[in-house]
């Protein structure tokens, strides 16, 4: 097991690697500067703010200079927010998206998997159809329309909970961004849940199982739930990315401020160091996450040896 | 007596009868495809839409640009079917033309996807070896790159052209597709036709053109009609951050960002372009869900 962990964590080197590569020279020959404004600034004063960023250096220089910087966990100074890190700023947002990302990730995955059982042991009947169609619906609504919806119905005319904001994060400005973000996800995974758990429950095992004379909830749970997973595991990985990829969109309708609000400003404002820093950030974290799926994969599913 | 002529004649024609007639795999495939309802009304519903999208804003009266200072927000009615926008432009012409770019984007988005992903994947398959493992490598290493926000940052900063986004959005979601397609050419590899081809001198590249891509066609459709969807998908969720396409043109996207902020006093602006996205999500999920099905080879 550890030696599995190991090597994971040694294959993430050369990615997170080609991921600041990347991103640091799409920003450096984009073209346009984080400085460039309406008003011409004088030459010196230009001058004098390139130094101050180490902007007046050959690129290569620049490179290793922000690169040793990144592995030491110093993400730079922002170049729009002025007299804040890019530390500052992310720690600052991340647990407002890490809140909502988290619990979107937990009601997605527990809905959508009981949904899923129940889909599949009612196979075939009004019930199964009517959960399988809206589900259907749930996966071609994207979040950016679900949520104006949610909005317009529990907002507007019920009132009951805030159209937006976040304030001091308490349950009622969270219920609709959560909701939001997690439906599309509820829906593909009580799809998954419900095609992996009837092809569970026609295989051999379980029929000894039921031949042994165990009750129905109890082969379900303890013999068919296990196996049952295996795609649904799979599925966390995707599943992860686009709630935080969500998260642009969700953090934007509802002015929440979060890692992806604070990224498409940052992006508007070309706020070079800030748009690096998010970017590895974000990777880091893709990175991390699959590696847990991998290894709860490799403990779901006894086929995989590591 | 049997070998009078009339009587062999008569032998053939029942023996010919008795010869079942043989179905390739495609006509297998469309035959269960027609079966699938669910699917074939999608189809129906998709050619009406994609009809609509090219013919009604050619046909209105309206241009999607045209402001009636007149009508401004203002609901549905026999002029503006749709109703009208903040500028009072008419959103029936401009449902239409945004759908027009939000399927154009999705289908050439889905077009680049499975050009390099099937070239990617059937190359790596088929060469196998420390070749395969490479190519395999640089794959996970894309995998674990958040793309959205690399988008994102590119469109920024290099300006909001169309051809930029799709190039950008086929240049993501090539990645499953060259998975898949290596997944079936490494099992392809080791069929005896492959083998025979090898021996008769057919070049690698040759044997990946003439061979494994139309065997890799099946599961390559079936995948594509899911990928349009997803494009479209992607698409609208840069338009609707103001990142897509630009003013006076629309896209559902667009369209939807310009629709939620109105909602409170316009519902409308923001429904019809939401229903026309939704139902076509929905036929192209059903259509590839029966191409899936029809294609799938363990169904039988």
């Amino acid at each position: 097991m550890f030696k599995f962990i190991l090597k994971r964590v040694i294959e993430a080197i050369p990615t997170l690697l080609v991921l600041i590569t990347v991103s640091f020279f799409l920003m450096r020959f984009a073209p346009g500067s984080p400085f460039s404004s309406e008003r011409e600034l004088p030459p010196q004063v230009m001058q004098n703010i390139n130094a101050k960023y180490g902007l007046d250096k050959p690129v290569f220089e620049q490179y290793t200079t922000y690169l040793t910087n990144v592995l030491q966990g110093d993400l730079g100074p922002s170049f729009k927010y002025q007299d804040f890190t890019v530390n500052e700023l992310v720690v600052a947002a991340l647990p407002v998206s890490a809140k909502i990302g988290a619990f979107a990730f937990i009601f997605a995955l527990v809905c959508g998997v009981a949904i899923g059982t129940i889909a599949a042991l009612k196979q075939n009947t009004w019930l199964d159809y009517g959960l399988m169609s809206t589900s259907m619906l749930g996966i071609v609504m994207p979040s950016f329309v679900l949520a104006p919806v949610l909005i317009y119905i529990f907002s507007i005319g019920l009132g009951w909970f805030p159209a937006g904001g976040w304030f001091d994060g308490s349950l009622k400005y969270m219920v609709l961004p959560v909701l939001g973000m997690a439906m599309m996800y509820v829906a593909t995974f009580a799809r998954i849940t419900r095609g992996s758990m009837i092809e569970t429950l026609n295989s051999n095992f379980i029929r000894t199982a039921r031949a042994k004379g165990l009750s129905f909830s109890y082969i379900v749970l303890r013999h068919a739930l296990k196996p049952a997973m295996l795609p649904v595991v799979s599925y966390m990985g995707p599943a992860f990315v686009g709630i935080i990829t969500g998260s642009v969109v969700i953090e934007t309708i509802f002015g929440l401020p979060g890692i992806g609000k604070l990224f498409v400003n940052a992006a508007f404002n070309r706020d070079y160091s800030l748009v690096m820093g998010i970017t590895i950030l974000i990777g880091l974290l893709f990175i991390v996450f699959n590696a847990i799926v991998d290894i709860l994969l490799a403990y779901v599913d006894p086929k995989i040896r590591y | 007596m049997f070998t009078k002529k009339q009587n062999v004649e008569a032998v053939e024609a029942f023996s010919s009868n008795l010869e079942i007639q043989g179905r390739s795999l495609w006509q297998d495939a469309r035959i269960r495809f027609m079966r699938n309802k669910a699917a074939m009304v999608s189809l129906v519903i998709l050619a009406a839409i994609v009809l609509a999208v090219i013919f009604v804003p050619m046909m209105a009266e309206f241009a999607y640009d045209d402001t009636d200072w007149y009508a401004l927000h203002e609901g549905p009615s026999a002029t503006h079917l749709f109703g009208t926008d903040s500028l009072g432009r008419d959103l029936f012409v401009r449902t239409f033309i945004g759908g027009r770019i939000s399927m154009m984007v999705g289908v050439l988005g889905a077009v680049v996807a499975v050009i390099i992903g099937t070239v990617y994947g059937a190359t790596s398959g088929f060469i196998g070896g420390k070749v395969d493992r490479i190519m395999m490598r640089v794959l996970e290493i894309l995998y674990a790159i958040p793309f959205m926000f690399l988008v994102i940052v590119l469109v920024t900063f290099f300006g909001r052209n169309i051809v930029l986004i799709f190039v950008a959005i086929g240049a993501i979601a090539w990645l499953d597709m060259a998975r898949i397609v290596r997944g079936q050419t490494l099992s392809l590899r080791s069929k005896e036709f492959i083998e025979a081809a090898h021996v008769s001198g057919v070049s690698k590249w040759n044997i990946i053109r003439r061979h494994i891509i139309p065997n890799v066609l099946g599961i390559v459709a079936v995948y594509s009609t899911l990928l349009v969807p997803s494009m479209i998908l992607t698409e609208s969720f840069l338009s609707f951050l103001g990142l897509g396409v630009q003013e006076p043109m629309t896209s559902w996207g667009a369209l939807l960002q310009e629709g939620a902020q109105s909602m409170e006093v316009a519902i409308w602006q923001l429904g019809f372009p939401a229903a026309f996205m939704v139902i076509t999500l929905f036929c192209f999920n059903y259509i590839g869900d029966g191409l899936r099905d029809a294609l799938d080879p363990k169904d039988r």
